[in-house]
């Protein structure tokens, strides 16, 4: 049984070491925003805050790009919510596993959920019922903590380098992009979804113009999706991998 | 680029937060309230993430020069043998051949 009030230290040291290696391969990504933050106009502190507070590195980098062509401020949170809004199902998949910790515990447990520690929360969870606070707390802040000293080291080299074609910064956001939509490739409608929302993405750019490309080919793939026939029980579990 | 935060800035962060939060704890306090999600709604919600990032990707490369087009094709064909870092890589070294070795 894990206690309630205090930090079971064995669980702990197991989410760290099962978070490890999440907190590699996501670290470049760290760095890759703090230097893409910095050439679109942030501060080193101010793209620290946003590591801090966002904590959610592809709709970091969205609200980066957008930030880095002038628009509205709405529309930027807009997308930034448009972007995460994947989180909404894994809270929803996650709750049976989460549902036994306190109210501050779970204030803490959903502003660290990403991707790897839903599917890493959801694969324990199934296994044995529930899932410590203390297990999910070690595996969020072995990513968390990291991601920070990452934004700031590469936010720190970015403002050295200058501009970010130089040494080819700016072509890493899509292809970061492109790399997630492909760790989805498995979900029902994959295929069609990308179809449909490239294709009308492509065509609003050219008539009605950035950003609203992203919402209109983004609900384009949604209404798709609600459409076909539907499949029973979607996956959730195959989220892509991105923190 | 003086000072350390710049106020319009912050506001934009802070609400970014704000709404992140609110996606992470919104299926939770959601799934609480209902017993189950309809499933055309769950179908619409699972396609999310992949018809939100292929906007980002798609324009992109039609819009982009002979370089960016050549860098992503190549990180495309390295995806269906590599994860997604060693991706990045063979897209950078495309980007930096197109730019400094092809091109003279």
């Amino acid at each position: 049984m894990q206690e309630t009030d205090f930090v079971n230290k064995r669980e702990f040291f197991e989410g760290v070491r099962q978070g490890t290696p999440v907190c590699i391969s996501a670290a470049p990504f760290g760095a890759l925003f703090g230097a893409v933050a910095v050439a679109n106009g942030q501060t080193i502190a101010e793209a620290l805050l946003m590591s801090m507070t966002l904590f959610a590195g592809a709709s970091q980098l969205v609200g980066i790009e957008l930030f880095g062509q002038k628009i509205a401020a709405w529309v930027i949170v807009l997308s930034i919510f448009a972007v995460n809004f994947r989180h909404i199902l894994y809270s929803a998949a996650m709750a049976p596993f989460v549902r036994h910790f306190s109210a501050s515990e779970k204030f803490v447990t959903f502003f660290l959920l990403t991707d790897p520690q839903f599917a890493e929360t959801v694969r324990r969870g199934e296994a044995r019922g529930k899932v410590s606070f203390s297990w999910y707390l070690g595996f969020g802040l072995v990513i968390y903590v990291p991601w920070q000293v990452m934004t700031v080291l590469g936010a720190t080299f970015g403002k050295l380098i200058g501009d970010p074609k130089l040494i080819g910064i700016d072509v890493l956001l899509p292809i970061y992009f492109m790399a997630i939509v492909l760790g989805f490739r498995k979900r029902a409608n994959f295929l069609p979804v990308v179809a449909i929302s490239g294709a009308v993405s492509v065509i609003a750019f050219h008539t009605v113009g950035s950003p609203w490309h992203v919402s209109i080919g983004a609900v384009a793939g949604m209404l798709l999706a609600a459409m076909l026939p539907v499949k029973r029980n979607p996956k959730l579990h195959e989220a892509g991998q991105e923190v | 680029m003086d000072g350390f935060f710049h106020a319009d800035m912050v506001a934009v962060i802070l609400a970014g937060a704000v709404a992140t939060f609110l996606t992470r704890i919104g299926g939770y306090l959601l799934v609480m309230r209902m017993k189950s999600i309809p499933p055309r709604l769950e179908a619409a919600l699972n396609a999310v993430p992949a018809a939100v990032l292929t906007t980002l990707v798609a324009p992109a490369f039609f819009t982009g020069g002979p370089d960016v087009q050549v860098a992503m094709a190549a990180a495309l064909i390295a995806s269906l043998r590599l994860s997604s870092l060693p991706m990045l890589a063979v897209g950078w070294c495309a980007v930096m051949f197109m730019r400094y070795v092809f091109t003279g």
